[in-house]
């Protein structure tokens, strides 16, 4: 067992907490750096999806995770960022300005989202932003001369600086570049007075009020901060997607994200990267168990002689592939995340941890929740 | 003349704005039912619905039963999957993060259709009804199928303000959902309580989605579209009010309605998204509710 023996303010503030555990993620960057070289552009490029959505991620876990303001329209925010880069890549703008042009303009419109939201709390906001991405996406939709309708929008490969990012391997290397400065830079906020008035917002307003925190101020930058990493993840999307259309930036791409944060546990931005790693690839794994199934149940009843074994093995495979049925395993996983583990994958993997670095000594309590009669939010 | 077949256009459009809203308004009256005694938000009642449609399409062409018998099997069967529901998943997360349990039903509808999908199938069906006909008032055109619509809410509406106001069950839902813990006190079994307003909740969707069948014909993604905009109905009349809910679930259908008609295309689906903003931005609690302060 280790512990932590705190000697400065300075030591409780590092990004990482100490030697092993700066070594144990410079171990993870050799890895992640390695992956384009020893995988192929398949599974490359279902990284960078990844990465993608890490993005989004902690975009929707500083909102949600941190601030405690649940929105279901962050697809719209996807959406205008991708749309924004896209037109302003066809009009000639060069990419790094486009980027920061399509990062602006998402972040105003999330401050124009967020100001009426400061009135309202709970269910009220979660229908207002609901509202505001079902009308978002309408705009698409219409606005031909900018989004190309229906039709849809191509998106050129990304160029910077002359240097063309065309290959699988270089936009990856592209998504990581900005998941990592993502991540570091909401490490930093988060450690911060606005981190600190975001947590203290979300575990009691009136708390947080009267300790102070300047609920519109924060709650705007919440808004905004968050729907400025949305548009930057819009416009990396937009590349890997390559074609625009409306349709994509549904409310059940918002609901998708908001899986995202909840099965990577709410509070942790190890959450966020759990979560997009899960909602990034367990549609190829479902694609992949459909065909396999079959296959190898089958060869596991020619072996051992048993026919039913066949017959379950094509049952499964039919069963996954009929339409809707990923809806439905995501659906089950989400059911089972907040009823069984609330606090995620995250919460999981520190449970394993304690588990671990306390061996014998490993009391089952540790995390038991605290039961409440009943936690009223009729009065906020 | 010409001023004459505008009343008639606009008495048309009222009364199948009116139709849809009471659809509305029903499926909001379950959010607020559910919500009012267990303060969870339930976004699953729109695959509710969906559901209660498919077992009545189920009864009549697959069984071949009547109408009417399709109508009380289908609405019982999803008033009993409903307490079951939350006997067995929804009780467990009372008290926890209202969000957590948003999640929770968005989980829950999206098993539904899910299921619905694996044993009906992905098409689109029609319900056979026995309201086929249509009445010529004056220039306007009474289809059955809308009257039944808002005979059908009328109805249930009714019945269930003498069930709340008039029988010992119903009161004591009132008790329970005014506080619960009192309610304990007073010897009334909470939880039996809360598995039946989830029944009552989950019938009333039922019978929506039978009632909402041949005006849209019965898919898998029919409650989804439903369920947004009854979600918009009860947040505009208040959450937490019923006679708000159908108010509110009638001026989105008569918006959704009038928008359609008059404004360019495009704007008949987010009208009421539109006026909902509106709305939240200068009365944040709603038509009927009632903003409340926590004391500290």
């Amino acid at each position: 067992m280790r512990f932590q023996f705190k000697t400065s303010y300075n030591q409780d503030i590092r990004l990482f907490k100490d030697r092993i555990d700066t070594s144990w993620y410079g171990l993870l960057a050799v890895a992640v750096l390695a992956v384009p070289l020893l995988m192929s552009d398949y599974y490359v490029g279902e990284a960078t999806w990844v990465f993608i959505y890490a993005i989004c991620g902690v975009s929707l876990m500083a909102l949600v995770g941190y601030t405690g303001l649940v929105s279901l329209g962050h697809a719209a925010f996807l959406g205008i960022g991708a749309y924004a880069h896209a037109y302003f890549l066809q009009h000639g703008v060069p990419w790094v300005v486009s980027v920061a042009l399509a990062v602006t303009i998402t972040t105003a419109s999330g401050i124009v989202v967020g100001l009426p939201a400061l009135r309202m709390t709970g269910i009220y906001l979660t229908i207002a932003t609901l509202a505001f991405g079902v009308i978002i996406q309408e705009v698409f939709s219409r606005w031909e001369s900018v989004t190309h309708g229906f039709a849809g929008m191509p998106v050129e490969k990304p160029t910077i600086f002359g240097v063309p990012f065309h290959d699988e391997w270089a936009f990856y290397y592209l998504c990581l570049f900005f998941l990592v400065l993502v991540l570091w830079m909401t490490r930093n906020l988060l450690r911060s007075p606005t981190g600190r008035a975001w947590i203290a917002i979300r575990d009691s307003e009136i708390a947080a009020q009267s300790m102070g925190v300047n609920l519109a101020i924060y709650k705007s930058i919440a808004f905004a901060y968050s729907a400025g990493l949305m548009g930057l993840a819009g416009a990396l999307f937009a590349h890997k997607i390559g074609y625009l259309a409306p349709d994509i930036f549904t409310i059940l791409l918002s609901i998708q994200f908001l899986l995202l944060v909840i099965v990577g546990g709410l509070g942790s931005l190890h959450g966020a990267v759990f979560g997009a790693i899960f909602v990034a690839l367990l549609p190829p794994l479902i694609a992949i168990l459909r065909d396999s199934i079959p296959a190898s149940m089958n060869e596991a009843a020619q072996a051992m002689n048993i026919k039913l074994l066949a017959i379950i093995g094509e049952g499964i495979g039919n069963f996954l592939k009929k339409p809707g049925v990923e809806a439905g395993i995501f659906g089950l996983i989400l059911v089972l995340v907040i009823l069984l583990e609330p606090l995620g994958m995250y919460g999981r993997w520190v449970k394993i941890r304690v588990f671990f670095s306390t061996f014998p000594m490993y009391r089952g309590a540790t995390f038991k929740r605290q039961k409440s009669y009943m936690r009223s939010e009729r009065l906020r | 003349m010409c001023r004459g077949r505008k009343l008639v256009t606009f008495l048309q459009l009222t009364l199948n704005g009116l139709a849809v809203g009471c659809i509305y308004g029903l499926v909001a009256l379950g959010f607020v039912l559910i919500y009012k005694a267990t303060e969870l938000v339930n976004f699953a009642q729109g695959d509710l619905l969906m559901l209660g449609a498919f077992v009545a399409y189920m009864a009549v062409i697959w069984w071949g039963l009547d109408y009417w018998l399709a109508f009380l099997i289908s609405v019982v069967t999803i008033g009993v999957f409903g307490a079951l529901l939350d006997a067995t998943i929804l009780r467990n997360v009372i008290g926890q993060p209202q969000f957590a349990v948003v999640m929770l039903t968005i989980g829950l509808g999206a098993m539904f259709r899910t299921f619905a999908s694996v044993t009906w199938g992905s098409e689109i069906y029609t319900l056979p009804t026995p309201f086929g006909g249509v009445w010529q008032v004056g220039g306007v055109t009474l289809s059955h199928q809308y009257i039944s619509i808002v005979v059908g809410t009328l109805i249930l509406c009714g019945v269930l303000y003498v069930f709340f106001n008039h029988t010992r069950v119903g009161v004591a839902m009132q008790a329970t959902s005014q506080n619960q813990l009192a309610a304990y006190y007073m010897g009334i079994p909470v939880k039996l309580i809360f598995s039946l307003i989830w029944a009552i909740s989950a019938g009333t969707a039922a019978a929506a989605g039978i009632l909402l069948a041949p005006v849209t014909l019965i898919d898998i993604n029919m409650g989804l579209a439903v369920a947004l905009k009854a979600f918009a109905a009860a947040v505009l009349g208040g959450f937490g009010s019923i006679p708000g809910a159908l108010v509110g679930g009638i001026i989105i259908g008569l918006i959704e309605l009038y928008a359609g008609a008059t404004l360019p295309e495009g704007f008949k689906d987010t009208a009421p998204y539109i006026v909902l903003l509106i709305m939240l931005v200068v009365r944040p609690q709603g038509l009927f509710g009632t903003m409340t302060r926590k004391k500290v």
